[in-house]
């Protein structure tokens, strides 16, 4: 079958340019209702030197939607450092990839799917899923893990419950027939995500750093092959008409836009991609995402300099009588766009037809730089339908530096003084002022969450969900090589927190994560953000997106932690109002040996509980606030807002050598090496950060071990101290967790081995 | 000692196995699910995961793969079979164990690690005494176990029932099975004993790397069974 395509492909002679346009005022008229404005209309046809024709606008209009050419949040994501001592790949390809030692190499991205799952839930966050696994297998790697990050409206009322269960149940669903387990994730419940709740997923794999693939088409006359399903009108327009607009009371009428999953031909393409890879037979691979094959296609030869001329008759449909515009722009799941040589496409095929999954060689790299489409249903001198200069295409969308404005509510937040409320004073008062609180749904547990999501399959689950980041063993199970190495991940953003102050508030998630991290005793390796707003069109929040972009780079860069890859999600917002600004994070630590880490579980009775940090007045933003009063005021804890006047040096930034490290310094016994000035300063950094900057961590230690000498020395202040027999260091756990300690037992949980409490 | 590790398209647990089985000091292959001929394997193991996306049922398709008529040939001559999670299901699709696999009873898909007893059977895969608490993980949507009455009483009788869900003590009470499953059972096993079908998964805790080890027994039982027979 595959020969006989292929000997009609060439038959196909040079594209030609003589293409005439649509009308100018059709075109304009058109080029408006697909979202482009009237500015951008004229800018395309400029590049075309002549009106677009339908099928060239309905390309142009995807590309340059919001969603995928970032046209908005360009110039600020520039101010993110991406470089670092293990990165291999920033931002830029599918995923940003770092090394974490002995050669291999884990890719890691996360991703929004908030508008499908806004108005289909369960097909929404379950193709959210497949969208970020496929980013991750593209560059080469088996993914090896997912986690998921929930912001939903408050469940008391059914149709958040129908969101959140529905939210759930497609993560579950997908994720698990995948075979990729879900470690972690966070969750966030308020009345500000009502109408737009969040689904930010978090996928990583596990790679050869050898084996690191980009998705660069090459070499003129190799085939272009669509792998994976087929091609039908589910989809169409997500980028543009979803993701790129504000809820309404249409919104309903956009459920044909939400894309249906189909995990298992997922899974197979997975095994066919990554066998193929191996074996390599592919001179470039990219996934099918946002406005389908055509930004994979156009980027695809974009970053290769090459043009790409693709016949539309040669993709399979599972619809009849599709438009080349459909085709092109078709957003179904699970496919995948590779750049196979002449000699390999046998080889191709053979896999292919071993798993049981449909290929198609659709057209050909080109030297031309053109991105050209042809219908070969039509007439020989009408079959082009498009023909684009690629790089244009890809690379020039219009960029925007929209006008920032400080939202007024700023000010009256942060003038909230809480003398003026009636504090729980008497015991009972108190007590029942705990008991809110920890019933509240953003502090209980998250079992009953994580318990839907198989988060040991693949057998390399050291630390399970429920403790502040999940760890995973390097290795290639049952397949290869198994290390002592691990990864540690972790998802974090205080919404709130954000809202009541954008630079804190972001600063905040990364330092939560890196706390989080340190929990664990992993070393903050790279970042990925998922930056979730609303119109950026909107003065106010366009400032809340940049100052939060000033936060988290700022931190980022205190503690010199790349970010190497993320998305970036605006008009997250209905009738009018946006969620609150919610730069959501993944971080991951590298782990040299998983013989020294630590899960939160107190371990023996006796053990010493000290409390790192200084407890302040800081109730700005606490649940404590929400739960008991229902008010969401105040100043977040954690520095002074750069926005309120002159940003005070040692308040605003967090250092690499303040508390956060402490812990795995202290797991790992490193400090021991430092030089005394070292030592020095880095206890009068901790000193300051510990007052200004922390939440507080909770350690347990041995009553004689090191630990409390060393604590002594870097000035922390020891808050409660119990007496007994110990065991070592036994337990770390970060205060403002919202996850759950384990039950010590068969679950998972790792006992301290030997050694590992000696701390020496 | 060599296993064979069937792999069915959407199967997600047989990596696992293999490295479970290897680490334990014994030989496994993959065995792709068209493969026709299982004679070179000593026992058969059919993985956990979603076979054929467990579209139309769980287990009902893979049923159908040519390798399961090597299957049930190799069964029904006496060769060990082990179904996990879905293999298990997989297997009572294939009438090689009796009654089938609904829907949790919560209607949600379960993971996490629950206690197991092992009971008085006619299993050949452990040795270890009747009686014996195992800590294992589950993750299935579909392990709700049910049968008819009569044969109920059957697996009761001829000793076929290898793991029930229990207390952490040891206890079974009415309601330990957290899926539902009827008589708390989490594993059969046919009146010969070599075909078992278990929901846990035995091959997430074979190589402690989460602190836990006591999958080991299901691998390592056979083992000592067969190496006893051959000598």
């Amino acid at each position: 079958m595959s020969e006989k395509i292929i000997e009609s492909m060439e038959a196909i002679p040079d594209p030609v340019s003589n293409l005439e346009g649509m009308d100018a005022e059709l075109g304009l008229q058109t080029a408006i209702e697909l979202g482009l404005t009237q500015g951008e209309y004229e800018h395309v046809c400029k590049i075309q030197g002549r009106t677009p024709t339908i099928t060239e606008l309905y390309i142009y209009s995807l590309m340059w939607s919001e969603h995928c050419s970032y046209k908005h949040s360009k110039l600020q994501l520039k101010k993110f450092s991406s470089e670092g001592e293990y990165v291999l790949q920033g931002p830029g390809e599918n995923a940003g990839v770092i090394s974490v030692g002995d050669g291999w190499a884990v890719a890691f991205k996360m991703e929004s799917h908030n508008h499908p799952s806004a108005i289909e839930p369960f097909q929404g966050a379950a193709t959210g899923v497949g969208g970020i696994i496929r980013d991750i297998f593209t560059m080469g790697a088996r993914p090896i893990a997912s986690m998921d990050s929930l912001r939903f409206g408050t469940l008391d009322k059914p149709r958040q419950r129908y969101l959140f269960d529905g939210a759930v149940g497609g993560v579950s669903s997908y994720g698990n027939c995948l075979g990729i387990p879900t470690v972690g994730g966070d969750v966030f419940f308020d009345e500000a995500y009502e109408g737009n709740c969040l689904i930010d997923v978090v996928g990583v794999g596990l790679l050869r750093e050898e084996e690191l693939t980009r998705a660069v088409g090459s070499g003129p006359g190799n085939h272009v092959v669509l792998i994976g399903s087929s091609t039908g009108r589910d989809g169409i327009g997500g980028a543009s008409t979803l993701a790129s607009q504000e809820f309404d009371e249409a919104a309903e009428n956009k459920r044909p836009a939400v894309q249906v999953g189909d995990p298992l031909e997922e899974k197979l393409l997975i095994e066919v991609c990554l066998e193929l890879l191996k074996a390599g037979k592919f001179v470039a691979l990219g996934d099918l995402g946002a406005a389908g094959l055509t930004s994979s296609a156009s980027e695809m030869a974009s970053r290769g300099g090459v043009g790409i001329d693709i016949d539309v008759r040669k993709v399979i449909q599972r619809e009849e009588n599709m438009q080349p515009f459909e085709i092109m722009v078709s957003e179904s799941q699970e496919r995948m766009l590779a750049v196979v040589t002449p000699e390999n496409l046998p080889d191709v095929a053979e896999c292919c037809d071993r798993w049981g999954v449909a290929y198609a060689p659709i057209g050909k790299i080109t030297d031309t730089g053109r991105f050209v489409v042809r219908d070969t249903d039509l007439p020989e001198d009408e079959q082009i339908v498009a023909d684009m200069p690629a790089e244009k295409l890809a690379q020039d969308a219009p960029v925007y530096d929209p006008t920032m404005e400080r939202p007024a509510y700023l000010d009256e937040v942060a003038a909230f003084d809480i003398s003026a409320l009636d504090l729980p004073e008497s015991e009972e008062e108190l007590q029942q002022a705990y008991m809110d609180m920890i019933a509240s749904a953003n502090i209980c547990s998250r079992k009953w969450i994580w318990q839907q999501y198989d988060h040991q399959v693949q057998g390399n689950t050291v630390v399970l969900p429920g403790a502040d980041a999940a760890v995973v063993r390097i290795g290639d199970t049952g397949r290869g090589e198994m290390t002592n190495r691990g990864i540690a991940l972790t998802t974090d953003c205080n919404g709130l927190y954000c809202y009541l102050d954008p630079y804190v508030g972001a600063q905040g998630a990364i330092v939560e994560a890196t706390r989080n991290l340190a929990c664990v005793g992993a070393k903050p390796a790279a970042v990925t953000d998922c930056l979730n707003f609303g119109n950026p069109e909107k003065p106010e929040v366009f400032w809340t997106f940049s100052t939060a972009i000033d936060g988290l780079s700022d931190a980022c860069k205190r503690f010199r932690i790349p970010v190497i890859s993320g998305n970036v999600s605006f008009y997250n917002e209905s009738f009018g109002n946006a969620i609150f600004p919610t730069p959501n994070i993944g971080m991951v630590g590298v782990i040299d040996d998983l013989d020294k880490i630590m899960t939160p579980s107190f371990k023996d009775a006796g053990d010493v509980i000290i409390l790192l940090g200084e407890t302040l007045d800081e109730l700005g933003g606490s649940e404590f606030l929400r739960s008991r009063y229902g008010l969401a005021t105040g100043k977040p804890p954690g520095g002074r807002s750069r926005a309120r006047g002159r940003p005070r040096r040692h308040a605003s930034r967090p250092h690499r050598e303040q508390d956060d490290q402490v812990c795995p310094r202290l797991l790992r016994g490193r400090h021991r090496s430092r030089s005394h000035r070292e030592r020095a300063r880095g206890q009068h950094r901790l000193q300051r950060r510990s007052r200004r900057w922390t939440r507080r961590m909770r350690i347990a230690v041995r009553r004689d071990s090191e630990p409390c000498g060393d604590l002594r020395r870097r000035g922390v202040r020891r808050q409660h101290r119990r007496h007994g027999p110990g065991k070592g260091c036994a337990a770390v756990r970060h205060r403002n967790s919202w996850r759950e300690p384990h039950r010590d037992r068969g679950q998972g949980q790792r006992r301290p081995r030997r050694g590992q409490g000696d701390l020496r | 000692m060599h296993f064979g590790v069937v792999s069915f398209p959407g199967s997600n647990c047989e990596q696992d196995a293999v490295h479970a089985i290897r680490y334990l000091g014994h030989d496994a292959s993959f065995v792709w699910h068209q493969e026709r001929d299982l004679s070179k394997f000593d026992a058969i193991l059919l993985p956990g995961g979603f076979s054929y996306g467990d579209y139309l049922r769980c287990g009902a398709v893979a049923r159908f793969s040519p390798v399961m008529e090597e299957v049930v040939r190799e069964a029904e001559a006496g060769k060990p079979i082990i179904g996990i999670c879905n293999g298990f299901q997989i297997l009572t699709e294939a009438h090689l164990l009796p009654g089938a696999l609904i829907r949790n009873v919560g209607l949600k898909f379960l993971c996490k690690t629950v206690a197991l007893r092992l009971e008085n059977s006619v299993c050949k895969w452990t040795d270890a005494p009747a009686g014996t608490v195992y800590h294992l993980p589950i993750a299935h949507n579909e392990g709700n176990y049910i049968c008819d009455p009569d044969t109920l009483k059957a697996l009761q009788d001829n000793g076929q029932i290898v793991l029930r869900y229990c207390e952490e003590n040891g206890e079974v009470l009415p309601n330990s099975a957290p899926n539902g499953a009827l008589d708390n059972i989490a594993g059969i096993c046919n009146e010969r004993g070599n075909v078992l079908g278990m929901m846990p998964h035995p091959e997430r805790v074979c190589d402690g790397v989460a602190g836990n080890r006591d999958g080991v027994d299901f691998f390592n039982g056979i083992v000592r069974m067969l190496e006893g027979a051959v000598l």
